[in-house]
């Protein structure tokens, strides 16, 4: 439960109850982005609370890329059970025909192929017309203008001249034939509050958040977990365990970790109010290109 | 950890310094990541506009085409917090489609930021946000006077703006004003009392923020008038969940007042009662609820509810189909007498048609002037004329019930935002009155015999220049007649007919 010192989550979560429920009413088939980070975790504890007695009424759409952690595709599987949930798990398969992988393809032509062409694949084959996601608009500049219901135009496009003005509480959700929308009830809320929340809350979360030994090499001073044994090592490259934990999740080769102490909920609390690095700079795909978020959301990345 | 959540609008015009205020609060509030504080140096002197120092304002600048062009062009927002609280900054850009995204931004907000350059004085489009903020409900205001420094630090030049604002915000009604003299890029009055205008008794920008009411846990409401236990509840139906046979709930967001197990509600636009028997809240089962709060309720027996009904507790409003509005639009297509789009009020929705424009706002005078339409930023008072009957609040009285936005059938884009200002209630308890003069009897008086002319075809075919050419006619030649024309009739008694 929310403690009273704390009690601007209240607000937060009542706001974003009130947008899963509109994004449902206003749904043929809504489907929820589930990609297994606290921001999803945190998601998925609202959907259910939203329709609470009733079960969470649309799927979970996982994009497996093959390169998740493994701890990322047990823990998924493992919440999908515990909470009776139904999950639809899509890859390219015209990537995975062709091999796309992190190590032989640029961090823009894997993510294009692996995740956005993936994405508008499942969408498209489910027939979903409402993707409600875990994305906040604090968590990169291009996102601070995105609107909480936004309309997509037939290709799954961005476009950032056809957002709608959104006023009050009222998220128009009108689409013509061929457009679909995207939804983010998490808009407001800091990385801050997810994991004020999520202790809260008592939300379980994938353990790689938590500071653990690990084998790790550092590459262009980034820090690589190797997951398993697809991961190329360069000549004197040689994984020795480190204490590290990931701020955000994605695919392994592509995710930089964080030398950290870490070990529980409240340890990384504070280590959040000390430290100050943002969030995102744990993603190695978002470095390419200047403005690369917004580049990747006009073609449909999420 | 913040235990309130307070909504800001900041807005102001070009150049006033209005980014780089926003980026200093973000850096000072340590709201900056190390990494981005890094990219920041680099934006400076790639970018900056201050040569050899930190460009505040490049921290705020998102869409690729607007760092290009060195200019925001759609409401932005920003996190930041304090021991105290946590604040959600909208961000309005000042110039192009003003009104639009000051709109926006103020229709959550709980006080609006107006900044001025204190070397130019208050402009006329500052006064413009100023009527806008307050329009939309704003009821406490920050005036910074920025760039002090360009006008010698001049006690004077401050209150000659803070006088200017307070006149303004005066003609508003009850509203509350600080004002704050400031240097946004050196930082003077906004989290850092200033040394060199050691003559402001007042507080900093952060804590004129840290100080404002936070109006009631409503995320939506205005300052209550009323203490929240005493106003009404109002439950707005989003879904009605049916998880199997035995449980029936309704699900929304609870507005006005608090709602308890046992309380009698009524559909107020079914006129049917029934007793809270559940109440579901975030954290399961509870006895009450209070407004802003997502909940589900069973009732003790069943009624007709669906979504967009509204479950009340007494006095139980009316519903309307008839309603004045103030309306800001935001569509490059006017508005006209004439013209039907989709009403979203709560989470109802119905045909609305624009039977009235009763004027159009001068923002610089703040009085209506007549107008046939509405443009794109302006705002309006029109009357509109719904297809089904629907349950309004003023928006004065609750934002959350009384505001609505207008949606293009054909496009289906938000082109008009509405705030209620007088609700027309339905006539109830209507009986059929038999009158003494009949067909025959107006037949008679005539002296002609009575017939109906039918033109039918498609729409645009012709049909209504035809009609108008054979009245003519037959007006010509003495005799009585009367067109009812598709178009016309919408208007009024058949406003709620459709076109297919
Ligand atoms: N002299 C002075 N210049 C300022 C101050 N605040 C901002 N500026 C400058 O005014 C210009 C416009 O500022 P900016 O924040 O981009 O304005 P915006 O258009 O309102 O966002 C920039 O060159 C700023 O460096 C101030 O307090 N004093």
């Amino acid at each position: 439960m929310i403690p009273p010192d704390a009690a601007h989550l209240s607000v937060l979560e009542a706001e974003a109850l009130h947008i899963v429920r509109e994004a449902a009413a206003q749904s043929a088939r809504p489907v929820l982005m589930y990609s297994i980070g606290k921001d999803s975790s945190v998601l998925l504890h609202l959907a259910r609370k939203a329709f609470a007695p009733a079960p969470v009424p649309f799927p979970l759409l996982h994009i497996d890329t093959t390169w998740k952690f493994r701890d990322m595709i047990r823990f998924r599987d493992a919440t999908v059970a515990r909470f009776g949930l139904r999950l639809h798990v899509h890859t390219n398969p015209d990537g995975l025909a062709r091999a796309v992988n992190p190590f032989d393809h640029d961090p823009s032509t894997y993510t294009r192929i692996m995740k956005t062409e993936a994405l508008k694949q499942a969408l498209d084959a489910g027939g979903y017309d409402c993707a409600i996601g875990g994305a906040r608009r604090e968590e990169e500049r291009a996102r601070a203008k995105e609107r909480i219901f936004s309309v997509r135009g037939p290709g799954h496009v961005w476009d950032p001249k056809r957002q709608r003005p959104e006023l009050w509480q009222l998220y128009n959700g009108h689409r013509a034939p061929g457009e679909t929308l995207r939804v983010f009830p998490l808009s407001n809320w800091t990385e801050r509050d997810v994991w004020t929340y999520i202790l809260a809350e008592g939300i379980d979360v994938v353990p790689l958040y938590f500071a653990a030994p690990r084998p790790v090499v550092e590459r262009n001073g980034a820090l690589i977990v190797v997951d398993d044994d697809r991961m190329r090592l360069l000549p004197g490259e040689t994984p020795a365990p480190r204490m590290v934990r990931f701020r955000s999740l994605g695919c392994y080769p592509l995710s930089a970790a964080v030398a950290s102490a870490a070990a529980d909920l409240p340890a990384v609390l504070a280590e959040m109010a000390a430290s100050r690095a943002s969030e995102r700079a744990g993603r190695l795909i978002d470095f390419d290109q200047d403005a690369s978020m917004e580049a990747k959301k006009r073609e449909g990345y999420f | 950890m913040p235990a309130e959540l307070l909504r800001v609008l900041a807005c102001g015009s070009v150049d006033d310094g209005k980014s780089t205020l926003i980026g200093r609060l973000l850096y000072e509030t340590d709201s900056v990541p190390d990494d981005t504080m890094a990219a920041l140096a680099a934006d400076s002197r790639r970018f900056g506009t201050v040569p050899g120092a930190l460009d505040f304002a490049l921290l705020v600048d998102g869409l690729a085409a607007e760092r290009e062009q060195g200019v925001t062009i759609d409401v932005a927002y920003r996190y930041f917090q304090t021991p105290r609280r946590r604040f959600i900054l909208a961000d309005a850009p000042g110039h192009q489609q003003y009104t639009r995204n000051m709109a926006t931004g103020a229709s959550l907000a709980d006080v609006a930021i107006l900044l001025v350059d204190a070397a130019a004085g208050v402009q006329i489009q500052t006064r413009r946000h100023a009527a806008i903020a307050s329009l939309m409900g704003v009821r406490q205001f920050i005036l910074a006077v920025n760039k002090m420094d360009l006008a010698g630090f001049d006690p004077a030049a401050f209150a000659a703006a803070r006088d200017t604002i307070a006149a303004l915000l005066a003609r508003f009604g009850d509203v509350a004003l600080t004002a704050i003299p400031m240097v946004a890029r050196e930082g003077d009055n906004v989290t850092r009392a200033s040394a060199r205008m050691a003559w402001h008794d007042g507080p900093t920008l952060l804590a004129a923020l840290e100080q404002a009411v936070v109006p009631t846990p409503v995320p939506t409401a205005p300052i209550p008038t009323a203490p929240i236990h005493d106003a009404p509840a109002r439950l707005p139906v989003q879904l009605v969940l049916r998880p199997d046979a035995a449980f029936r709930g309704y699900a929304g967001t609870l507005r006005g007042g608090a709602l308890a197990v046992g309380d009698a509600v009524v559909n107020a636009r079914a006129g049917t009662s029934a007793r809270i028997a559940r109440l579901i809240g975030a954290n399961g089962e509870a006895d009450r609820a209070g407004p802003g709060e997502a909940v589900t309720v069973t009732l003790d027996h069943e009624i007709d509810v669906s979504r967009g009904d509204i479950l009340a507790t007494a006095p139980v409003p009316e519903a309307t189909q008839q309603i004045t509005a103030r309306v800001v639009w935001m569509d490059a297509t006017d508005l006209f007498r004439g013209r039907a789009y989709l009403l979203m009020a709560g989470t109802a929705s119905t045909v609305a048609t624009v039977t009235e424009i009763a004027g159009r706002m001068d923002l610089d005078r703040v009085a209506d002037e007549p107008a046939r339409a509405l443009s794109a930023n302006e705002i309006g008072t029109v009357t509109l004329s719904l297809a089904d009957p629907l349950v309004l609040e003023p928006y004065a009285t609750d934002r959350a019930l009384g505001g609505f936005i207008l949606i293009d059938r054909l496009t289906r884009a938000t082109v008009g935002a509405g705030m209620t200002t007088r609700i027309q209630p339905n006539g109830r308890a209507v009986y059929w009155h038999r009158l003494d003069i009949d067909k025959a009897a107006r037949a008679a008086l005539k002296g002609q015999r009575p017939a109906v002319l039918w033109f039918t075809g498609l729409s645009g075919a012709g049909k209504s220049t035809i009609a108008n050419l054979v009245e003519q006619r037959l007006h010509a030649r003495g005799l009585h007649t009367m067109s009812l024309d598709g178009d016309n009739v919408r208007h009024g008694l058949n406003r709620d007919l459709g076109f297919s």
